[in-house]
């Protein structure tokens, strides 16, 4: 990975030693930034760091510096964080004159420049163009992945560069924890939260505010954790936050330990997340430097130290009691919960865990009331929440809602529907403990939220969505889920470790075509098993994938034990392609493109494809434009 | 060093770097273990016995405690890893376009499971639950280069010059 250090030195600077220097500090970097002056924002974030964004920077950088403008206010070329339109990168936005380029090279960079940056003109082909559509979208507030957004967690992620403080304060970090040091006593911030009715961001959905006031009434050292240990395959809202905007998660920390009485937190985050544990500590340094954590944070008297802990790759860490084992430096294995961590967790203390999303949005809560946020959202579910949106979806990226917005909206008109003419088939939720929503038969106006998801038998999770069309195998889907999970169960309580285990010989074999008669009804016995006798949260939500796809596509479950098919093509023992001769053009395109040579036939002629030699790598399937290839 | 026939060169083990990792940098708190191990694992690309028998005697850890530890983590390797590792992602939205199949190619290709390395110690195979990077799924990382939308074609240009080598 390229290495370069991004941030700037602040050892130099003042510390803020009264709450009123930091308002004053604001001010200041505000009026440095010239009003009129171009920002060329480039997102960095994880996606695009992996398709070249670095590059991408560079290049603008060196692009400014060479183009040698001769104007009062040089552009500013600024690392951002994730700008959440992820299928669209590597892409930077120009601000103010909201132009969103997308789909971007290194040499890309002077044409920008030249063009735009100079002759104010914009450069089609790097507008954003909908599927279908003829013309490109001019102007980035109009595109509907991001006009159909509420943005309060994310508002600064991919607008501030993320290893820089100023920047974060210009745009009003730490203003939180300022107001809660100076005018309010810890139970007054409590009872804010409590009238936000924000619920916890990492699946179990409990109310922050009940939770911060049964940990401040116990005796002793207190603890702040942060559970930065998104473990869901699929879900990448923890990441992208800490990774953008690392200040909002360190703030929200800071005022949880003031209304709860501590001055120790830690921040738990994935070791596959190398760049969230360096925007963060290098956050930490600078929040230090400036007297906003450590030692007498602002002149108050108040005191909070703050570092990071990396995980070491396991998936039951991201569960609370594990993961404060995994803190002490030991196995993460989960322990029954007759006592809460908020009475007996880290070093048997006192300790407050919530997820990153959660911490981040409580800065905001403050600054704008309680009441303003539960003013959002639905009666039971609160807010904001940030998604996930992956799989089979035209628009990948991170989104933010309202709370009980419908699954049409989130997949059609922010996600873009599906790809290649492609019919919708189910959403999954929730991460490998979530379930499969079954779409065009019943629940596409369904409202997401907490009590909703879980009525029909999948859980909100952390967040992540994975869209599936027509080709995606409902059994598949769950031999893959349980099969994560077998590899992941810690194996402490049998529920748990034998269910699993026994569900994937079963799905496996059905996937075979060695299924039997009397397989469903042995995996919903097990998985209801599994499900109540399990000691810890991810065990009793284990056999979720299970029960949900047997739930609502037991038809696919039988057509795979009697029949021996599998309709969506992807059990490879259960179907066979084949040319639909009065469909063929002959175009060739199946014969070229099949690595196996199992294709032949003249131009202009139906094509054949020889079952003995095809390995139904479904090259030719995904590549005709005819729909001539059928799977049977 | 022990007499034992073993498959591989044993690394000179660097007690001076053992206690900059365990004592300067982690200060000796028994706490902070998966990160010293972490580092350690960095230092040598996997954790030799000696070093952590003498993680064990400088923290006071028994060995079985820490081998409970090594064996629990999935990043962590008691043996040896190969000079380039090629991690195939096998997130969901990854394994929805495909990465079980490339992960099945490169195992058959390299005669190796996921988890294990080439006899040669060229190639080390492993998977990796989600990189959090969705949108350019199926994606597989080469020694920390991120290879983005990849395809079996495309893993074949990254691993037969390796395997030419």
């Amino acid at each position: 990975m390229t290495s370069i250090s991004p941030a700037p030195d602040l050892s130099w600077t003042r510390k803020l030693s009264r709450p009123e220097d930091l308002a004053a500090y604001r001010n200041q970097l505000i009026a440095e930034q010239h009003p009129d002056a171009t920002r060329i924002l480039v997102c960095c974030g994880t996606g695009c760091k992996a398709l070249g964004a670095l590059h991408l920077l560079a290049a603008m950088k060196q692009a400014v510096a060479d183009a040698n403008l001769d104007v009062k206010v040089a552009p500013l070329v600024k690392r951002t964080g994730c700008h959440s339109f992820c299928s669209r990168g590597p892409m930077l936005a120009i601000q103010p004159q909201d132009i969103f380029y997308q789909k971007l090279k290194p040499s890309d960079a002077a044409e920008i420049v030249q063009e735009t940056i100079i002759g104010g003109k914009l450069i089609p082909r790097f507008l954003y163009k909908p599927p279908g559509a003829k013309q490109p979208i001019e102007k980035r507030s109009e595109i509907p992945f991001f006009a159909a957004q509420t943005r309060v967690v994310l508002e600064r992620v991919g607008q501030i560069d993320p290893f820089d403080i100023r920047d974060a304060i210009a745009w009003g970090a730490y203003s939180g924890l300022a107001k809660v040091l100076t005018e309010m006593q810890p139970k007054e911030v409590i009872e804010e939260m409590k009238i936000s009715k924000l619920r916890g961001r990492g699946g179990a959905g409990f109310p922050a505010g009940l939770k911060w006031e049964s940990c401040a009434r116990q005796p002793g050292r207190h603890y702040v954790i942060c559970n930065g240990d998104e473990g869901d395959p699929g879900a990448f809202m923890d990441a992208s936050l800490m990774e953008g905007d690392p200040h909002a998660v360190l703030e929200g920390m800071a005022i949880a330990a003031y209304a709860i009485g501590s001055d120790r937190g830690f921040l738990y985050v994935r070791m596959e997340y190398p760049l969230a544990v360096q925007t963060l500590s290098n956050a930490i340094r600078q929040a230090e430097d400036l007297g906003l954590l450590g030692q007498n944070i602002l002149g108050t008297g108040f005191n909070f130290k703050v570092s990071v802990s990396t995980g070491a790759g396991a998936f039951v860490c991201g569960e609370s009691s594990a993961l404060m084992s995994s803190l002490e430096g030991k196995v993460g294995r989960p322990r029954p919960k007759y006592i809460r961590s908020t009475e007996k967790g880290f070093r048997d203390s006192p300790s407050n865990l919530n997820n990153v999303e959660t911490y981040a949005n409580v800065p905001k809560i403050i600054l704008n009331g309680g009441a303003w946020y539960a003013s959002m959202g639905t009666e039971r579910s609160s807010g904001t929440k940030v998604f996930s949106l992956t799989g089979n979806v035209n628009n990948v990226g991170l989104i933010e809602v309202p709370m009980g917005t419908s699954l049409r909206h989130i997949v059609y008109d922010i996600g873009g529907g599906i790809p290649n003419r492609k019919e919708l088939k189910a959403v999954q939720t929730g991460g490998p403990s979530g379930g499969c929503i079954p779409i065009p038969k019943k629940f596409l106006d369904i409202n997401v939220g907490f009590g909703k998801l879980a009525e029909i038998g999948s859980i909100m999770g952390s967040g992540g969505m994975i869209v599936m069309d027509e080709n995606t195998c409902m059994v598949e889907v769950s031999r893959y889920f349980i099969h994560f999970l077998v590899e992941e169960s810690c194996g402490q309580c049998t529920p748990c470790r034998e269910g699993l285990t026994q569900m994937e010989d079963i799905l496996t074999r059905i996937t075979r075509g060695e299924g039997r008669d009397g397989d469903i009804e042995l995996l919903e016995e097990i998985g209801n098993f599994t499900n109540s006798f399990s000691l810890c949260g991810l065990g009793t939500s284990a056999a979720n994938p299970v029960l949900s796809t047997i739930r609502y596509f037991r038809e696919e479950y039988e057509e795979h034990i009697r029949d021996r098919k599998c309709k969506a093509g992807v059990c490879k023992a259960l179907y066979h392609l084949e040319i639909l001769p009065d469909v063929c053009t002959g175009c060739g395109v199946c014969k070229k493109r099949c690595p196996a040579k199992a294709v032949t036939g003249e131009k202009k002629e139906p094509h054949l494809i020889h079952q003995e030699l095809c390995i139904k790598c479904m090259e030719c399937y995904r590549n005709c434009k005819f729909d001539a290839i059928a799977i049977r | 060093m022990s007499e034992s026939v073993t498959c591989c060169e044993q690394p000179e083990i660097d007690f001076v770097v053992l206690d900059r990792i365990i004592q300067e940098e982690y200060g000796g708190r028994r706490e902070a273990m998966i990160m010293m191990m972490q580092a350690i694992q960095r230092q040598y690309r996997y954790l030799p016995e000696e070093a952590l028998i003498y993680l064990s005697l400088s923290i006071g850890v028994p060995l079985t405690k820490i081998y409970e530890v090594a064996t629990f983590y999935a990043s962590f390797s008691l043996i040896p890893k190969g000079k380039h590792i090629l991690h195939v992602c096998t997130g969901t939205a990854c394994h929805l376009r495909g990465s079980g199949g490339m992960v099945q190619h490169v195992a058959q290709k390299l005669g190796i499971e996921p988890g294990q390395t080439t006899p040669d110690m060229k190639i080390t195979l492993e998977t990796v639950n989600c990189l959090g990077a969705c949108a350019m799924a199926p994606i597989v990382v080469l020694d920390e280069t991120y290879h983005p939308q990849s395809t079996v074609g495309l893993i074949n240009e990254l691993i037969d010059p390796i395997l030419a080598e």
